[in-house]
Formats: structure tokens, sequence, C-alpha cells
């Protein structure tokens, strides 16, 4: 059994992956442009907030969960800090950073008190959170915008400052990645999300506490959410209150896509990672091979829902092998 | 020997007559048109009863088949694109010539074609969840109609159909009239059917329901296509009331929809609630939005107040009427933990 779902895995990642490949050529033969070093750094650079979130997203999903409101966390955090940079133009990035995760953080810890203390449903308390946060993100800018000039440089460097050539989004992204696959895959904690998600009697009953366990990644997915709105807003030079609307649906979608389990309990941090690039390509590259931005959300779509139903024929039929194997 | 009996029907009593949700959303409207009139002086009248509805009932044909699917214990998310797609494709088969009765047709098939897409999706994959479905088939349709109509308006719609949406019989608004009608129909389909009985019986339990012998795959088709036709409802009283359609209308109807259902008392889980309650929580909100409309109140501070009320209701229903989990995981784990094993009592 532990053998047939490695296989899956590795399967469905192998797919993703020939996938990938396949669209890079086919981009790369439309269009001679596509894979040089400046449009990959291009492309990787707008996926960052995407991978960063999708992380968290990941460990949502994993204990069954969903979270909808990250879309408005994004938006509250980001306009805080880039308030905040209004009022005190000299103040650090690393401290606008931090402000934003913190935001992003009681955001969090609001869900997960809702889903983990009171029973609520996830996709109905982060349907509600979503909305309030969303509300009060008018509420805090008085609908106005915060735009470039009236940002630090030094905030937008968050996003737009380079290390050794190499974009800070990308940075963060990577070692947000790498941090959290060491977390879900090395430490205690992180296996106890596997152990919630997959059986939760189980995992109560072998002294997990779920409870906790639930709150904790509902706080990570809104601090994660935090920093993805700082550098959103400091990519994009503006901050409105309308930012990164039906973004949760992206997140939701890369997840998805990288093979995290929506039944939860079943998803690896490899699998995420080429979701998310997969879905950054989608979002991002579409427009380089002359393809019409109207045919961008159909053609997302559609691949979402051929990568889903495919998992789900490829387990079946690993299924009947399974079976078919044991009775022999 | 404790002597058993079986009550099919629960006894009647005044206790469970008055602690019932419904009776809860009944003085929050109340409430709500409380304030409203203190607010207004020119607020309480039967005009406004019977005129402000038409402004917030397009998208409340949604709540009646949704009511349906949360009670099948699934939930629709792709229902604002449904009303896009088939709005956009109606505006555009008008516009290239089609007469404006086969429009509406159409429109009225698209969106029950994409209810049926979605309700076969889900019993041939029934692995995935119904959020999955529709979260996919909501990008593609969403996607599909800014295929169709790319950033462009479509209209110019003859006169009888602007009727349709701010027309009235005599002072009763034509939408009121329908809405009415339709929410008759779900309420008897829900309430007075074996149909209705056998989705209460599929939200408590699945696979207690397939075994009884229940068609579980063709009920829940057949209520994706009802929702899916409902779509096509909003999509033409919306389309009527603005005049033209764009590939973006109806975003985000699908997160308010859920909203009004659950607070009508709805519960997530599956198998509990009545059609009732959604109806009320429909015009509670409705009127809310009317009467902060008239202190000028900003729209998102009505964002604030509708997830307050959904997460509020939410809250109180686990608490009062017990919780998600309150049946299942953790109570039996604890009684399951606690229990002492058999063979531990041997020396």
């Amino acid at each position: 059994m532990r053998r047939s779902a490695s296989f899956t895995e590795s399967f469905r990642e192998l797919g993703l992956l020939v996938f990938i490949i396949v669209i890079c050529a086919i981009f790369q033969i439309r269009n001679r442009n596509f894979l040089t070093l400046e449009n990959i750094q291009d492309l990787l650079t707008n996926t960052a907030i995407l991978s960063i979130m999708s992380v968290g997203m990941m460990m949502v999903i994993l204990t069954r969960g969903i979270d909808l409101s990250v879309g408005s966390t994004v938006a509250i955090a980001g306009m805080v800090s880039a308030l905040t940079v209004q009022f005190f133009r000299g103040i650090s990035p690393v401290v606008s950073v931090v402000e934003a995760v913190a935001v992003g953080t009681v955001v969090g810890v609001l869900n997960g008190l809702l889903v983990a203390r009171f029973n609520v449903l996830p996709i109905i308390a982060t349907l509600g959170t979503m909305n309030v946060i969303r509300g009060l993100t008018y509420v805090v800018s008085g609908g106005a915008w915060v735009s470039s000039y009236q940002m630090s440089r030094g905030f937008k460097e968050i996003a737009t400052g380079e290390l050794l050539g190499v974009s800070n989004p990308i940075i963060m992204a990577v070692v947000i990645n790498v941090l959290f696959f060491y977390f879900i895959n090395h430490m205690r904690t992180g296996r106890q999300i596997y152990a919630v998600g997959s059986n939760p009697e189980a995992a109560d009953i072998s002294g997990i506490p779920r409870r906790r366990i639930v709150w904790l990644v509902y706080t990570l997915m809104g601090a994660l959410s935090g920093l993805g709105g700082v550098i959103w807003v400091a990519k994009f030079a503006s901050a409105q209150s309308d930012t990164a609307t039906g973004f949760e649906l992206s997140v939701i979608a890369a997840t998805v896509l990288g093979g995290v389990s929506i039944a939860g309990g079943s998803g690896k941090v490899s699998g995420l990672i080429l979701g998310t690039i997969l879905l950054g390509i989608l979002n991002n590259a579409l427009p380089l091979i002359n393809v019409s931005p109207f045919w961008q959300q159909a053609i997302q779509g559609v691949v979402i829902l051929a990568a889903v139903l495919t998992n789900v024929l490829v387990k079946r039929n690993n299924q009947r092998f399974a079976l078919r194997r044991r009775a022999i | 020997m404790v002597e058993r009996s079986i009550r099919v029907e629960r006894q009647w009593s005044w206790r469970t007559f008055l602690f019932q949700w419904e009776w809860l959303l009944v003085l929050i409207f109340i409430a709500v048109n409380v304030v409203n009139s203190t607010l207004s002086p020119y607020y309480f009248t039967a005009d406004t009863f019977l005129q402000t509805p038409m402004t917030f009932l397009d998208m409340s044909f949604l709540v009646l088949p949704m009511t349906m699917v949360i009670i099948l214990g699934n939930i629709d998310i792709s229902v604002g694109s449904t009303v896009a797609l088939s709005a956009v494709v109606m505006a555009v088969a008008y516009n290239a010539g089609l007469p404006m009765v086969l429009a509406v047709v159409l429109c009225l098939l698209v969106a029950s074609a994409c209810g049926f897409l979605n309700g076969l999706l889900m019993t041939k994959f029934k692995e995935l969840s119904s959020v999955i479905v529709t979260l996919a088939t909501m990008i593609i349709y969403r996607g599909i109609a800014y295929v169709i109509l790319q950033d462009q308006a479509a209209g110019k719609f003859p006169k009888w159909y602007s009727a349709l949406g701010w027309g009235s019989i005599g002072k009763v608004p034509l939408i009121l009239i329908v809405f009415a009608v339709c929410a008759v129909v779900f309420g008897l389909l829900l309430h007075k059917t074996s149909f209705g009985r056998k989705i209460y019986g599929m939200g408590s339990n699945l696979t207690a329901s397939r075994y009884s012998g229940v068609n579980t795959d063709s009920i829940i088709v057949i209520v994706s296509v009802l929702t899916g036709l409902m779509a096509g409802f909003t999509a033409l009283f919306l389309t009527s009331r603005m005049g033209s359609t764009r590939p973006n209308v109806a975003q985000g109807y699908e997160l308010s929809v859920i909203a009004m259902v659950v607070l009508g008392g709805v519960s997530t889980s599956g198998g509990k609630g009545r059609i009732a309650g959604p109806l009320l929580a429909i015009f509670i909100i409705g009127f809310l939005n009317y009467g902060l409309g008239l202190v000028n109140v900003q729209a998102q501070v009505l964002l604030i107040i509708v997830g307050l009320l959904l997460i509020l209701s939410v809250l109180v229903l686990n608490v009062r009427f017990g919780g998600r989990y309150k049946r299942s995981v953790p109570g039996a784990a604890k009684k399951l933990a606690t229990q002492e094993h058999p063979s531990e009592k041997s020396p």
C-alpha cells in the first residue's frame, strides 16, 4: 500500500515535470526569447508570492481545511505596511516586513480560533473572515490608494531589490520553501500535520494536539499571506483596497495542481513547487507566445481540471493493480 | 430490559417550536427594519417593502438550489461564473441576430448545461470534493465568458426584456412574483416530495442512502442542473436590470449566496436546515444593505457586517444546536480512548 502510494506521488510529479517541459518546449519554439535567463528570472519573480503562499495553503489543506481569506489578508497586510511607510518614510524595510507578517499572523490566529476552537467549517469560517478583512482594508485606507511616490525606496526594494543578481522575492520564496520542506518532513510538528489530516480520530487517540496543530497551520498561513502582502505591494508599488481579490483561488489552484489532496493528509513540497511553477508559467508566459490574455483563464481552468482528473484516474488504476497483486 | 419506542414524528412542544433558528432570523429581520425606519421617516411604507426587493432579488435565485446543495453536504462555487457565461452567451447570440425569446431559452440551456457538467464530474469522479470540481469549472466558465466577449460589454436588448427586471404587475415587481413562485416550488420539492427527503438522507449519510436504494448519482445531477437553471434565471434578471452584460458580472456571487444559506441555519455538514431560513436571510441582508445605503454607509462596511453575521450565526448554531464535531470526532475519540480495553483487565 505504502509503495503504491509513493508510486502514485512520484508518477504524478513526473507527469507534472514532463508537462512543464513540454509546455516550455512549445513556448520556446513559438518565441525564442522564452528561455532566456532574464525572462526566467521575471517569471519566477512573478511566481514568488504564489509560491510562498501555496506552502501555507498546502499545510492548511493537509489538515482537511481550506483558507479563502488569504487574498484579503494580502490586501490588509500590504495596506497597513504601505500606510505606515507613507506616514513614517524613514522606516526600515525590515520593520515593514515584520509588520506585515504580524498583521497576517493576527488574521491567521483568528481563522485558527474559529476553525480549531469553535469547530466552524473552514470554508465557512474563512469565507466570513475574508469578507470582514476585505471590509476592514477599505475602512483602514478610507478607500484611498497608497501610490508609488508615497513609498520610500527602501520599501519598494523589498520586491525590486536584488542579491547576487537574484531578485529578493525569489530568494524569499526559496528560503520559505526550504524552511517549510524541513519543517514538514523532518520535524515532529510537521509530521503531526499529516497525521491530523489523514485521520483526525487516530491523531486524537495517539495524543497529538489536534486542535493546536490546526490552529498553528492557519496561523502560519496568515503569516505567509502577510509576507506575500508586503511583497505584493512593494512589487506593484501601489496598495489598493481591492489588492489580490480572488488570489485565494490561484493559491488553492496551485496547491491542488501540485498534488495536494483536498481530502487531507497527502501532498508533498516537491510536487507543490512544480504545481506553482506550472501555474506561474500559465499566468505569466501566455502573452509571450501571442495567446490573447482573454484565453488565459480558460486555459488555466482546463489545465487544473485535467490535472485533477488525471490524478484520480492514475490513483484508480494504481489501486486496481494493487488489489490484483494482493489477490495473487 | 428497557422498553423502546420508535417515534416517527417528534412530539410537538412549545419549547422546540420556539427555539428555532428561524425565529431568531425573524427577530433580526424586525430589528433591521426598526433601525431602518428610525433612519428615514419615509422608510416604513408598503412601497418600500414591495420595491426594495427589486434591488437584491436577482442573486437570491441562487440561494434556493444552493440550500439543496449544502443540505447534500456539497458546495458549489461555480454559480457566479455560470451566471456570467450564460448572460454573455445570451447577449452575444442576440446581437448575432437570434430572436430575444430564443436567446433567453439559450441562456437557460447554457446555464443548465454548466450545472449538468458539474454534476457529471461530481458523480463520475467521486473522489473529488465538490469544492475542487466547482473551483475548476468556475475558472473555466468565467474563462469561456472572457474568450467570447473579451473586455467588451454586450447589450442593446429589446424593450420588453428590460421590463423583466424593472417591470411590475400592479405594484408588485415582476421579479418578486417570479422569485416567490420559484421559492414555493423549491420549498415543496425539498419538504414535500420524496426527492427532498432523499436529499436530506444523502446529506446525513450518503453511503446509507446508496445502500437503501436511492439513486444518489441522479439526485446529485438533478440538483446540479437545478443550480445551473437558477443561475440562468439570475443571469436573465441581472442582465435585464443592468441593460448589458460583461464577462466580469456576478463576481463573488457564490460567496454571498453561501453566506446567506449558512446564515439561514443550514448546516454545512449536510442533512440539516430548512428553506425558510435562507429565505429570511435573503431579506435580512437585502434590507440591511438598503438601510445602510440610506445613511450613506460604504458598501464595504456591509462586507464586514455580512462576514460577522456569517461567523456569529455559525458560532451560535454550533453552540446551540451541536457543533460539527460534537457528534463525530472528539467525542467518539475520547470515549474510545477512555474505554478500558477488555484484554487489559486480565492479569
